[in-house]
């Protein structure tokens, strides 16, 4: 496992290395931001000390976001070959997909935390709750992760980088729209309650919510936990075929 | 130091490498030669740990590759064909980055190892320039130096001299002439003369299957006055 560190390093950096990493960093902030500003989101007409009018957009944001950094992962180096270089170093498949993906969580981390002005902004208006503040930063990063997770395993698939964003879109917009309300209600029209309820329990607004009125909730935690194991693991499958 | 047997890897219905076996022992220049598709770049491929062989075993240093391969890939110095590397990183930051993989651990051991590499392939003078604004002769040697960073004790290049000039191949030839002393070295080729000028043995692999392993002298004994551009026809059509 030591070898994911190198790894690691690499990648994240290479963020930075070309325009990649300011060019998302700056349209991130801009997009979040103005959408809380904008009148969808009321950040000040609203007039509560929290950040949820910047936080309630995020699950929509990240379905564009992630796959925008998810994309190049593995495709980038399938097509410029390097994978065969990767692949013939002294490393396992888990060790290099965790060293990527870990890389690019830990540069959508960086990208969510450098809202801090946001908060910062509300604290000097109001009284904020920082705790529910953390939390919904917290669930935040892990639904990023979760986002992460499905776009890498995309990003294996395919050595075509148009393919793999698109194909993320789509996994990940399934998973925002089965919590829709409007979406659950059509479900529980024609599925028993107890069905549709599963379902939407497999959606990403429904266990972010929690996170957003400050409940850290273990089964919420798990939820992304999990569906970050599973696409890793998956992910690994894509890569050893 | 190498040892191959039975190799056998079939895309779809076509059968790319079927049942190669050979042996490169220390000391060993092997050339590895065939017409383009003959299954040069698969064999390789197979023996490095990249692909899984369908059929067979590959051995480097008597470890199975298919048993243990990060045990293998350790040993081993592998130049794909046309020398991949992350265009976007710098020479410098490129072969930090596999040195680190490649073991070195703390800053000093890496920046020795670097510095060792670049001498040696004449590196020195783009060290800080990205990879992508390279000429082909300068990348491919990049990929050289990534192959020799951890003074592997199997060296296997894939069409080492590709795109480089008569003076960088011959650059290239002497090096590894050099190192091969303590080295299992295999390389694939195009170019014939290659064969006499550094190779201690040469494979030649028609569609898939050996037709001939033997000394360069050997190999020219088999038709004596023709070149040896006739003899590989001969045999590879």
């Amino acid at each position: 496992m030591s070898q994911i560190r190198p790894l690691f390093k690499r990648e994240f950096l290479g963020y930075f290395r070309s325009p990649v990493a300011y060019v998302f960093l700056v349209s991130f902030l801009v997009i979040s931001v103005s959408l809380a500003f904008s009148r969808y989101g009321n950040f000040f007409k609203g007039g509560t000390a929290s950040l949820e009018s910047y936080f309630i957009f995020f699950p929509w944001l990240f379905m564009f976001i992630v796959p925008a950094v998810g994309m190049r992962l593995w495709s980038e180096e399938k097509r410029a070959g390097t994978i065969e270089l990767l692949f013939t170093l002294p490393i396992t498949t888990l060790e290099a997909v965790l060293g990527k993906f870990l890389a690019g969580w830990a540069f959508l981390t960086l990208a969510i935390l450098l809202s801090f002005p946001m908060a910062l902004t509300v604290g000097f208006l109001g009284q904020p709750d920082w705790g529910v503040m953390a939390a919904t930063y917290l669930g935040a990063i892990l639904m990023a992760g979760a986002y992460l997770g499905i776009c890498a395993l995309t990003s294996a698939l395919t050595k075509n980088q148009v393919i793999s964003f698109v194909l993320s879109l789509a996994a990940c917009a399934v998973l925002v729209f089965l919590g829709l309300s409007s979406f659950t209600s059509t479900l529980e029209s024609i599925l028993p309650v107890s069905i549709a309820d599963l379902v939407s329990n497999f959606s990403f607004v429904t266990h972010f919510d929690a996170f957003t009125k400050g409940i850290i909730d273990p089964k919420d935690v798990i939820f992304f936990l999990s569906l970050i194991g599973f696409t890793l693991f998956l992910n690994v499958v894509a890569l050893e075929r | 130091m190498i040892e191959v047997t039975g190799l056998v890897k079939t895309y779809g219905t076509k059968r790319a490498v079927d049942g190669i076996s050979f042996k490169v022992n220390r000391g060993e220049i092997l050339g590895f030669l065939g017409p383009n598709g003959a299954g040069k770049s698969t064999t390789m491929k197979m023996l490095t740990g990249f692909i899984r062989p369908d059929a067979g075993t590959a051995t480097v240093g008597g470890i199975d590759v298919t048993v243990d391969p990060v045990a293998v890939k350790r040993q081993l110095g592998y130049l794909p064909e046309s020398a991949p590397a992350y265009p976007e990183m710098t020479v410098e930051e490129f072969l930090g980055f596999i040195a680190e993989v490649r073991g070195a651990r703390t800053a000093a051991e890496k920046r020795e190892r670097v510095e060792h590499v670049l001498a040696l392939t004449h590196l020195t003078s783009v060290r800080r320039q990205t990879i992508e604004t390279l000429s082909k002769g300068y990348k491919q040697r990049v990929g050289f130096a990534q192959a020799l960073i951890h003074n592997p004790p199997a060296l296997i290049l894939d069409e080492p001299t590709d795109g480089l000039d008569p003076n960088q191949k011959n650059e290239v030839r002497t090096l590894i002439k050099n190192m091969a002393a303590e080295k299992a070295v295999i390389l694939s080729t195009h170019i014939l003369e290659e064969v006499d000028a550094i190779c201690t043995r040469v494979i030649i692999i028609a569609r898939g299957r050996v037709v001939a392993d033997e000394t360069p002298a050997a190999l020219r004994a088999r038709q004596p006055g023709a070149r040896l551009d006739e003899i590989f026809r001969t045999l590879t059509a």
